[in-house]
């Protein structure tokens, strides 16, 4: 069935897709627009699985819009180009993140922060100009207009590059844009998962002394022994946290679950900066004093814009970082959510679309 | 046995003091130390009155410690110099502000940052480096040590120069430090009383656009025509506010009251920054989604270090920078306390302490 706008909707896909809140997710028909002039056709070789696609499949932000093909953390092989593509060639393996257009012309967009441009539109449960809806990564192929893709290099390999797409810019854009990326710097990082244990690579790739914040004493071997931290602190243990007190230049928040700040801001040194990743909705309650007495600061940070994305891309490449993942099949999709919603992976699930999801197609 | 305050230092003193924390002042005898080979003292000839009197009289941030002598926006005559001191000469116009010691040998300190040492003190109500309790501007003369002394630039006057001791730096730091100082930016002033006014001030001398932010549609008449602001905007008017979403750079918030942040994020633009200086009692709720759309900063501030108080009056005296005031006798002052708490003056009130401070 073609709704208004589909009309250049003429090329049948193929995905998973969530019909309703429930969130479960099965095989799903669709098709997808023909690949414009400046557009890429790219057939998706893995796809990530990142905590929003969880929040977004069951409507937590009362935005969904049903059917929902999740997925931004795309790798891929391009298969078609349009006439006017200069960024790529058939074969190129790229990525696809976040964020598939934006309005091109505001402050935001000409300073290639894309990703804070009012108009954006999200690669998947985003309303595209034309009025259609986009459907994300669960699948089989996408077409993107070559500006909202970066290359791969070949030296990544594929997999486990697909969760940088997300949650690698995630960590590197506030890293830099908040000057904590570099040796003689302390960084916090608030919570050990998706996104944290990647902050963590690219922390010390830069040169930073590294402390990971986490309420779960038991992920502190990985941090320390896999991701090469430098040092873990339990949350939820006073004394450590009164020990850690005025030590760090910058703290990364990842925990997108509501939780106190304050015993973080107190980590921070004075002139120090706590970067919101997870925007919960219930406010936090400021103690005014507590920033003014040592000029501390709060700021957020979402994903980062696309000419950033290929900076730290070929960043993991030169300096070998690459997500620790469990790769499934689109068959273990709904196992896997359930999982991820109890925080049970080590760190990150890709999905093996290439392999993995014609099979489901009865 | 403790001393009492008259005992407790060789030299005796006078001044006014809040005995408890209805914050009534009234005259005190007091003592202060003696001039030592880093100090400078001085004779006080006018004090303004900050908020934070206000809120330490009345104990409203649970820490005060009566009987308070408050004043730290002190303007005065150098009358003595100890032998170690060589930035002053007896007779020198100096001032004094907020702070009065730090350990002068940690990372802040040594980056003089004296207002991030972890043993800073006040200029009162603080325990000082010799262990003592420090008393204010509320009085005839004050003893300091020569690292917390300023010289007051020639060209400004001491009355209405006395605020920006605390007022002027608090608004001057953060402006540097955050980067609010790109001509042609717009900035926010959120709150026209002690602080905003000044900060009006400087953001022009910035070469900054000002827009006023303000709950009282009657400032505006003042707020343009004698301040130099270039608009502004009733934080109560819905509409306007709407209109003027994502327009501002930079916001400086100097309301002390407990406010919506909500609204005031909303008028940053994308990677805008909102200083909070205000001390409220109770927290302010902080909501997160805009910060983390529009990759937007609050932070905090407070004063600034000595060398960057210089610098402040400097640049003060050199853009005749002064604050708006209403000078007053030693003896109005519980009238003056009364009429701030209602945010009922225009825009600071200065003690003429040399004038009306005399010991009964």
């Amino acid at each position: 069935m073609q709704r208004l706008g589909e009309k250049y909707q003429s090329v049948e896909a193929f995905g998973w897709a969530a019909r309703d809140s429930s969130g479960h997710l099965s095989p799903f028909v669709f098709s997808r627009r023909e690949t414009g002039e400046e557009e890429v056709r790219v057939k998706v070789l893995y796809c990530g699985l990142c905590h929003s696609d969880l929040h977004c499949l069951k409507n937590e932000w009362h935005s969904s819009i049903y059917p929902l093909v999740p997925g931004h953390e795309i790798v891929g092989e391009v298969t078609e180009i349009g006439r006017k593509v200069s960024k790529f060639s058939i074969g190129d393996k790229i990525g696809v993140g976040c964020i598939v257009d934006s309005c091109r012309a505001c402050e935001s967009c000409r300073e290639d922060q894309e990703n804070y441009c009012t108009k954006s539109v999200a690669t998947y449960n985003g309303v595209h100009y034309d009025g259609t809806v986009n459907y994300g990564g669960y699948s089989d192929h996408i077409v993107v207009d070559e500006r909202y893709a970066v290359k791969i290099p070949h030296t990544l390999p594929l997999a486990s590059a697909a969760p940088l797409l997300c949650a690698g810019i995630s960590m590197y854009s506030p890293m830099k844009y908040f000057g904590l990326a570099g040796p003689g710097k302390h960084i916090g990082i608030v919570g050990l998962g998706g996104l944290g244990h990647i902050g963590v690579r690219f922390a010390k790739a830069f040169g930073s002394k590294v402390t990971v914040v986490s309420s779960t004493a038991g992920k502190s071997k990985d941090a320390l022994e896999i991701f090469g931290a430098d040092g873990f602190l339990v949350s939820t243990d006073e004394d450590q946290m009164q020990a850690a007190m005025g030590t760090m230049d910058g703290i990364i928040d990842t925990v997108s679950a509501s939780h106190p700040i304050l015993p973080l801001i107190g980590l921070l040194k004075p002139s120090g900066k706590l970067v919101l990743l997870g925007a919960t909705e219930k406010p936090f309650d400021l103690h005014a004093f507590s920033l003014i007495l040592g000029r501390k600061s709060i700021a957020g940070s979402a994903i980062g814009g696309i000419k950033e994305t290929q900076e730290m891309i070929n960043f993991a490449a030169e300096h070998g970082i690459k997500a620790e993942i469990e790769t499934i099949s689109m068959e273990y999709v709904n196992t896997a959510m359930d999982r991820l919603a109890k925080g049970d992976v080590r760190y990150r699930f890709v999905i093996d679309i290439a392999n993995t999801l014609a099979v489901t197609r009865s | 046995m403790a001393k009492s305050p008259e005992t407790e230092h060789p030299n005796k003193a006078f001044g006014w003091a809040a005995k408890d924390k209805s914050g009534v002042l009234s005259p005190f005898h007091f003592s202060r130390r003696d001039n030592g080979d880093n100090d400078v003292t001085v004779k006080i000839l006018y004090c303004g009155v900050c908020h934070t009197d206000l809120h330490t009289i009345k104990n409203d941030w649970g820490f005060s410690y009566y009987p308070v002598v408050p004043g730290h926006e002190i303007v005065g005559i150098a009358t003595k110099v100890g032998k170690n001191v060589t930035k002053f000469r007896e007779g020198d116009r100096v001032g004094v502000g907020v702070i009065t010691g730090s350990c002068q040998s940690c990372e802040s300190c040594n980056q003089d940052l004296e207002n991030y040492c972890p043993q800073m003190s006040f200029t009162y109500n603080s325990i000082g480096s010799d262990g003592t309790k420090t008393y204010g501007g509320y009085s005839e003369s004050i003893v300091v040590d020569q690292r917390f002394v300023l010289q007051f630039p020639e060209g400004l006057p001491s009355d209405s120069g006395a605020p920006l001791l605390c007022a002027g730096i608090t608004v001057y730091s953060p402006m540097k430090y955050y980067g609010m100082t790109e001509p042609g930016k717009h900035l926010g002033v959120a709150g026209l009383g002690g602080l905003g006014h000044v900060a009006v001030k400087i953001g022009k001398a910035f070469g900054l656009k000002v827009t006023v932010i303000s709950s009282s549609p009657s400032k505006e008449d003042e707020a343009i025509n004698r301040l130099g602001a270039d608009s502004f905007l009733v934080s109560s008017d819905p509409q306007k506010m709407k209109a003027a979403i994502g327009t501002m750079d930079y916001i400086i918030d100097t309301v002390s009251a407990v406010h919506a942040l909500f609204p005031l994020l909303g008028l940053l633009k994308v990677n805008g920054k909102l200083v909070t200086l205000g001390l409220p009692e109770k927290p302010l709720e902080l909501p997160i989604f805009p910060l983390v759309l529009g990759r937007k900063m609050v932070g905090g501030s407070d004063i600034g270090g000595m060398k960057e108080t210089q610098e402040m009056l400097e640049f003060c005296a050199k853009h005749n920078i002064t604050a708006d005031i209403e000078l007053i006798k030693m003896d109005e002052i519980n009238t003056a306390m009364e009429r701030l708490a209602k945010s009922d003056v225009r825009y600071r009130f200065v003690i003429d302490v040399a004038n009306s401070l005399s010991p009964p």
